[in-house]
């Protein structure tokens, strides 16, 4: 990318240029003053002066021409001659590349100039990309207006027997009373991500979008789901509260209804 | 009535609009078609064979007619329909009970479903015909596109009536996409996208929740599918329709018989 701004202007100039190609870099020297306004003053002033008088070069006011200078006698005014091609291949030489250059004095070629905008379109592109990129995070919000992930389920003296369902169209939670003691089931079916009823008089969990059904464990017996309901963290908080973590789940195919967190054990009193 | 006719057409007006002469000869039917916006995405000729509707089916004019019924439809449903999970089903029911021509609901539903039909079947017939073959391959592939849009508008407008069906119909729709490869937080691979063991793919940030804005079908999730319904795919399905007609006109206009 940094060498292309130099590059393309290498292959413009003419043989003569080319000759004289080294004294442009070097002759750039001497151009403090006027290289930068004589650049674009010499097309129209020059171009007038160059088919009748071979010396316009010398006849250019800056410091930008001697570069041309050399070459002139032999090919006369390669340097503003150039917007006029045709005129150029009178004069005995074609030029390499069918565009007209910019003055060589200048050290600049209108298409060397121009080709520096490849790194305004790189860097266009990739403020593109990158803009694009941070749209893509504008669709994921810092903050959600869910329930948190963890609650407070009251103390447990407050349970009796049987499945608690008060936090499930909150949390998403059944907490369940053994007489051993308490575990908390996810209430998304195993199958399609549905929400099971617990059903007292049958004593199981069945969803009623394919008819999946759980026994009160949270193991599946009936209908497509292929494994038991999934169980979340259970232990007591510092004021004795029952405390439910959903960040951390248990799965009974993989054994995990055995470790700790997954089961609260205070026997009924 | 001839004299009124001729006087139209001679007006600033009609020649400002209509930059040409009547219709009448060859050159003119040309231009009639060529310097109309709309019209140039069509061929200025087809084939005889291209009328057949044992070939043809009709079944992509049929398509883009379904499509212009539920933009039409679905615009006029908007008027009525606020997308929060307070009003949405409410807004469902007055649309149909207070609001006269109550019945526009359900064109828009019946259009939906015709046209995820009709889609499918006009896929069938390019594919039977081999038109998706060269030089008619890009146009098959815009045409993929534009059924997955066909479908997703579906999927959308599903969850908006906001009843039992939809909410649980886009949980198990989306929950598809928990187990996109590395993206979905159950999918394939996204276990090894992690730093120093935290999971940065997990059910707060999953593909899924960029569908839901949510990790359960909720409130955000209906205004999402909302704008996505109303506005972010027709957009999308329109342009694409645009370049796909005007593929067809670009590559030689609908395939031949066999």
């Amino acid at each position: 990318m940094s060498e292309t701004p130099p590059a393309p202007a290498a292959p413009e100039k003419t043989p003569a240029e080319r000759g004289a190609g080294a004294s442009p870099a070097g002759g750039a020297a001497p151009k403090p003053a006027g290289g930068v306004d004589a650049a674009p003053a010499p097309p129209p002033a020059a171009s007038p002066a160059t088919p009748s008088a071979p010396p316009a070069s010398p006849a250019a006011p800056s410091g930008s021409k001697p570069a041309a200078a050399p070459s002139a006698p032999s090919k006369p005014a390669a340097g503003p001659k150039t917007l006029h091609g045709a005129g150029g291949e009178e004069e005995g030489w074609t030029p390499l590349h069918p565009y007209p250059l910019a003055p060589v004095g200048a050290g600049t070629t209108r298409r060397g100039f121009l080709s520096w905008f490849t790194i305004g379109w790189a860097a266009f592109s990739a403020a593109s990309v990158a803009g694009l990129g941070a749209l893509q995070r504008f669709l994921f919000p810092n903050v959600t207006y869910e329930p948190p992930l963890s609650f407070k389920a009251g103390f447990p003296t407050e349970y009796g027997l049987g499945v608690e369902e008060k936090f499930k169209e909150r949390y998403g939670v059944w907490i369940v009373r053994e007489s051993r003691g308490f575990y908390a089931l996810s209430t998304v079916c195993t199958h399609l991500g549905c929400t099971p009823n617990w059903l007292t008089a049958e004593s199981k969990f069945k969803c009623p979008c394919h008819g999946s059904g759980f026994m009160v464990t949270g193991v599946n017996f009936e209908g497509p789901a292929p494994r038991p309901l999934e169980r979340y963290k259970i232990a007591l908080a510092e004021d004795g509260q029952l405390l439910i973590d959903k960040n951390a789940k248990f799965q009974k195919e993989k054994g995990e209804w055995d470790r700790p967190g997954a089961y609260l054990a205070i026997p009924l009193a | 009535m001839g004299r009124i006719w001729e006087g139209v057409r001679r007006s600033q007006i009609w020649k400002s609009i209509f930059r040409h002469g009547a219709p009448l000869t060859p050159r003119n039917r040309t231009l009639a078609v060529l310097t109309n916006f709309f019209l140039h995405l069509h061929p200025v000729k087809i084939r005889r064979s291209g009328l057949r509707i044992s070939y043809t089916w009709c079944m992509g004019g049929i398509t883009f007619f379904l499509f212009l019924v539920e933009t039409i439809t679905g615009l006029l449903l908007m008027f009525y329909y606020r997308p929060t999970a307070e009003l949405a089903y409410a807004d469902i029911l007055a649309m149909r009970e207070h609001v006269p021509l109550g019945v526009m609901r359900e064109i828009h539903r019946w259009g939906a479903h015709a046209m995820v039909i009709s889609v499918w079947l006009h896929m069938y017939r390019v594919f039977l015909t081999g038109s998706y073959k060269p030089p008619r391959e890009f146009n098959w592939n815009v045409g993929v596109i534009l059924l997955v849009l066909t479908l997703l508008l579906s999927f959308t407008g599903y969850l908006l009536p906001w009843d039992q069906l939809a909410i649980w119909a886009v949980t198990i729709g989306s929950n598809m996409a928990r187990a996109t490869p590395f993206l979905g937080h159950e999918g394939p691979g996204s276990t090894l996208l992690s730093l120093g063991g935290v999971p940065l793919i997990h059910a707060g940030d999953d593909a899924r929740f960029g569908l839901l804005a949510s990790r359960f079908v909720g409130e955000a999730s209906l205004l999402r599918f909302y704008v996505l319904h109303c506005v972010g795919l027709p957009l999308v399905a329109a342009t694409l329709m645009a370049i796909h007609f005007w593929r067809v006109r670009k590559d030689g206009g609908i395939s031949g018989p066999l």
